[in-house]
């Protein structure tokens, strides 16, 4: 981790610095002289497109609540005056919304570029297990975020989630009414959404701080998923993946921007434009489309297990879609990281990915005739990926051969020694 | 061979300026946006001005509106008062100034001013018949005890300056728009 | 050996999932038609060059104001909205001379009441919501602020999919326009129940009786037709504009922000290739 900087303060200020606060010295390491495997293709870049959308957020969102009041009897209109009547707020306010299924996007390319090439594996489990506490701090701001414009959908999105908590015996109601602050959503429950959803960010920025730090103890996984072997497989950071990474934000952008300035309201639903009304539930309430794969496996328990109620299996199933993220490091035991070089294992992985998009289309549909059956598939190969699949498949599969470093892989094995030598 | 090598860095560097220099503008425009959301809006900019009638001010009445946040006091002056602020002479005044500055030609028993105190921004009383009107039969601020005369003008006490007046335009005879 | 096989048996599974998941889907979709499908219109402000046309943004505020204000509120419209750029634009003493028409309900004034001006919101025909529901036995009539928003069409796949690709979002115009022209007789074997009114795009009854007709408000000028479907073609792009006053700006903006975007991405992707020219990866 240490010894990589280059960093040699020249003059007396700068020395005098560097000794008693190391700055300069540790963003030069880890900012632009880090060594990072020189073969990471595209897939790694949406590290620093997340990390770019976060900050989008963080900024749009602290003026966002310049404006915004979270009062159930004024938050519509003051959300609504925020795009009528503040300077560029229209753009401000589409930014923020669009931006938060921008970060879903990105953040679902990162995990599934994970998973694929084993970047879980000995020694990034920690870094993989911030990672999704990252993700389940994005879904309780996301979630909560959603709630302050106190349309339709916000108050019954509000209302549907924490009934989810309902549903632990015995202590559920308590909790219900501790998490609402009153006996069904209303405006404490709106107010401390607020808060919370102004403070979680700032959790979530120190989580990715600390996901970067355990990134730079082992360093990147890389597409060959064979470890750094000698500084002829790295680049330092800067400025070749710098400027990588600014490329793709630059790309990402436009799509961003596509959204947000030309459909700004495609991504949410038509509902939530109707002001909040306790008395009246919309016909059929979906949650955000990256909500949906959870939502799916939510919905698909309709039945009782034994002295679980199909409430509460529900709830246990959509924790627990959550939960096995985290016991992934060990329940995928096989020693090659990269699916690259696990035939076996590629195609359940790639079957995983299509199970999710159509768990993501399900998760929108009416549950009733064929959509419930397909929720209930969805769900139990979801889980049978990660407890049955994954430990299997590494016990009896032979992967291919792997190449003897990175530098090997890139550039052909006579070359490679060549180099070397 | 150098030659060459020179203009291929030249070029690059170019590139490389000629990125950042764009790179920089779209930062700048969009820092815009969030540095100018913090301007009043728009539906603040639309009570920047606002029209008023003074058709239904008695004489020697007073009333109060409010513009921009501030109260406003109208008076509409009787002879006597008009007769009473036109004779002070100026060296009795802090803040010299005729009342015929102080209104607008040809509309003297009219004086708009904007009802703050300029010691530390209270807002005097004389609006109400009932109130205390200070020693020069004007406005008194009871924080600080600043009087003021008939024309708004500060007689005594810690005020530095007279009561300030709002841009005003008689768009007919009774109509005005302050701002 | 092993490795073929297991590809070929995931690739005869993945076949028969997405088989399955699309012929299931197709059956749902038949079995679920309630009302007429929405007959999609041609709006000026559709698609990324789409600007409101602001004869019709007038038209369609003529209508509202002899006609829906009467009984609907739009509460989020301030008079000054009126005369603002990429709306009807009004010149801005037709807005003030329009304000002054009407009264503002102010409870600090001695006298409750005073004469609206431009900042004034458009005041609600009703005071309270119980007002506005004995007034049209028993059922609110939405405030229009948002409205054109807050409806949408539903569509089916895969034709809601491309919306992302031509930013669709007149779904909640397409809707009015649909609900407007589409009232008409029940079917023989419904029976409505007293004060509603039977509408074929809805296939239900509502309580709002046909607003509309041929012939109902006149038009200042020639050319323009003095029918049904051109007051439900007005007046839903009025709602639009009232809803999104800022279409028109948002877009050109996002113009200039896509055109400024493809060149650093161009000038990035030459960056990133020059520095990476003498690296093989």
């Amino acid at each position: 981790m240490s010894g990589n900087s280059s960093y040699n303060p020249t003059g007396a200020v700068e020395k005098w610095f560097d000794e008693r606060l190391p700055i300069i010295r540790f963003s030069k390491e880890h900012l632009m002289d880090f060594p990072t495997p020189k073969n990471i293709n595209y897939w790694w870049t949406f590290g620093a497109v997340l990390a770019f959308i976060l900050v989008v957020q963080i900024i749009t969102g602290i003026v966002l609540a310049m404006h915004y009041v979270p009062n159930s009897e004024l938050a519509f209109d003051s959300v609504e005056a925020i795009r009528r009547d503040v300077n560029y707020g229209r753009i401000i306010q589409a930014t923020h919304a669009v931006g938060a299924s921008m970060f879903f996007a990105a953040v679902y390319i990162h995990i599934f570029r994970g998973l694929y090439y084993g970047s879980y594996k000995a020694p990034r489990e920690i870094l993989w297990i911030l990672g999704v506490l990252i993700f389940v701090l994005m879904m309780a701001t996301a979630f909560m975020g959603y709630v302050l414009p106190w349309g339709q959908m916000s108050f019954w999105a509000a209302t549907v989630i924490t009934n989810i908590f309902a549903a632990i015996p015995i202590i559920g109601d308590p909790i219900l009414a501790l998490l609402r602050g009153g006996f069904a959503v209303d405006n404490a429950t709106l107010n401390r959404f607020f808060s919370l959803h102004y403070l979680l960010p700032f959790i979530l920025a120190a989580v990715v701080g600390l996901h970067i730090w355990a990134l730079h103890v082992p360093g990147n996984n890389n597409p060959v998923g064979v470890e750094v072997k000698s500084s002829h497989d790295t680049l330092p950071f800067h400025p070749y993946f710098t400027m990588k990474d600014l490329f793709v934000i630059v790309v990402f952008l436009i799509p961003f921007s596509w959204f947000v300035f030309f459909a700004p309201d495609i991504l949410g639903h038509p509902d939530n434009y109707i002001p909040a009304d306790p008395l009246l539930t919309p016909p059929h309430i979906v949650p955000e489309w990256y909500f949906l794969p959870f939502y799916a496996i939510l919905r698909a328990i309709d039945f009782d297990m034994l002295f679980i109620s199909s409430k509460l299996g529900g709830v246990i199933f959509f924790g627990g879609s959550i939960i096995v993220l985290f016991f992934v490091p060990w329940l995928d035991g096989s020693k090659v990281r990269s699916g690259n070089f696990r035939p076996l294992f590629r195609p359940f992985y790639w079957l995983f990915v299509l199970n999710f998009l159509m768990l993501t289309y399900l998760g929108a549909q009416v549950a009733e005739g064929i959509y419930v059956l397909l929720s209930k598939v969805g769900t139990a190969y979801y889980f049978a990926y990660f407890l049955i699949i994954l430990p299997i498949v590494s016990r009896i599969e032979t992967p291919a051969p792997l190449p003897a470093s990175i530098s090997e892989s890139v550039l052909g094995k006579a070359e490679a020694s060549g180099e070397k030598g | 061979m150098a030659s060459e090598a020179a203009t291929e860095t030249t070029r690059r560097d170019f590139l490389y300026v000629a990125t950042g220099a764009v790179g920089a503008v779209g930062v700048g425009a969009a820092v815009w946006p969030l540095i100018d959301q913090m301007n009043p809006d728009a539906s603040v900019r639309a009570l920047a001005s606002i029209e008023f009638d003074l058709a239904p001010v008695g004489v020697g009445e007073s009333f109060t509106i409010t513009w921009r946040g501030q109260p406003i006091f109208v008076r509409h002056r009787t002879e006597a008062e008009i007769a009473e602020a036109r004779a002070v002479p100026m060296e009795d005044l802090k803040d010299p100034e005729t009342d015929l500055e102080r209104v607008v030609e040809g509309k003297e028993q009219w004086l708009i001013m904007i009802g703050i105190c300029t010691h530390l921004g209270c807002v005097p009383l004389g609006q109400k018949p009932s109130d205390a009107k200070g020693e020069y039969n004007g406005w008194f601020c009871p924080c600080h005890g600043s009087h003021y005369d008939i024309a708004g003008r500060i007689r005594k006490g810690p005020a530095p300056k007279n009561l300030v007046l709002p841009p005003i335009t008689f768009l007919s005879d009774t109509i005005v728009k302050v701002g | 050996m092993v490795m073929n096989k297991s590809r070929n048996v995931f690739k005869s599974l993945v076949l028969a999932a997405v088989m399955g998941l699309t012929g299931g889907l197709t059956g749902l979709a038949q079995a679920k038609v309630v009302g007429l499908e929405a007959e999609l219109q041609k709006w000026s402000f559709a698609g990324v060059f789409g600007t409101y046309d602001v004869n019709q943004l007038q038209r369609g505020f003529q209508i509202f104001q002899q006609s829906c204000a009467s009984c609907h509120s739009a509460n989020l419209m301030s008079f000054r909205n009126l005369s603002e750029e990429g709306g009807p634009q009004f010149s801005e003493d037709q807005v003030k001379a329009l304000a002054a028409e009407y009264t503002i309900y102010d409870p600090e004034l001695e006298d409750g009441e005073r004469q609206a001006v431009p900042a004034d919101r458009w005041p609600a025909p009703f005071q309270t919501e119980l007002d506005a529901r004995a007034a049209n036995s028993g059922a609110l009539p939405p405030d229009f602020s948002v409205l054109a928003k807050a409806r949408g069409i539903s569509q089916k796949f895969p034709y809601w999919a491309f919306n992302y690709f031509t930013g669709y979002q007149e779904g909640g115009p397409d809707y009015i326009y649909n609900l407007l022209v589409n009232y008409g007789e029940p079917p023989a074997d419904v029976e409505l129940p007293d004060g509603q009114a039977w509408n074929n795009y809805l296939g239900r009854g509502l309580a709002m009786a046909p607003p509309l007709g041929d012939g109902f408000i006149s038009y200042d000028g020639e050319g323009v037709p003095e029918t049904l479907e051109q007051y439900a073609a007005d007046v839903a792009a009025f709602m639009m504009w009232m809803a999104e006053p800022h279409l028109v700006s948002r877009k050109e903006m996002g113009f200039r922000v896509l055109t400024f975007l493809f060149l650093l991405a161009g000038m990035m992707y030459l960056v990133k290739r020059k520095i990476w020219a003498n690296v093989k990866h």
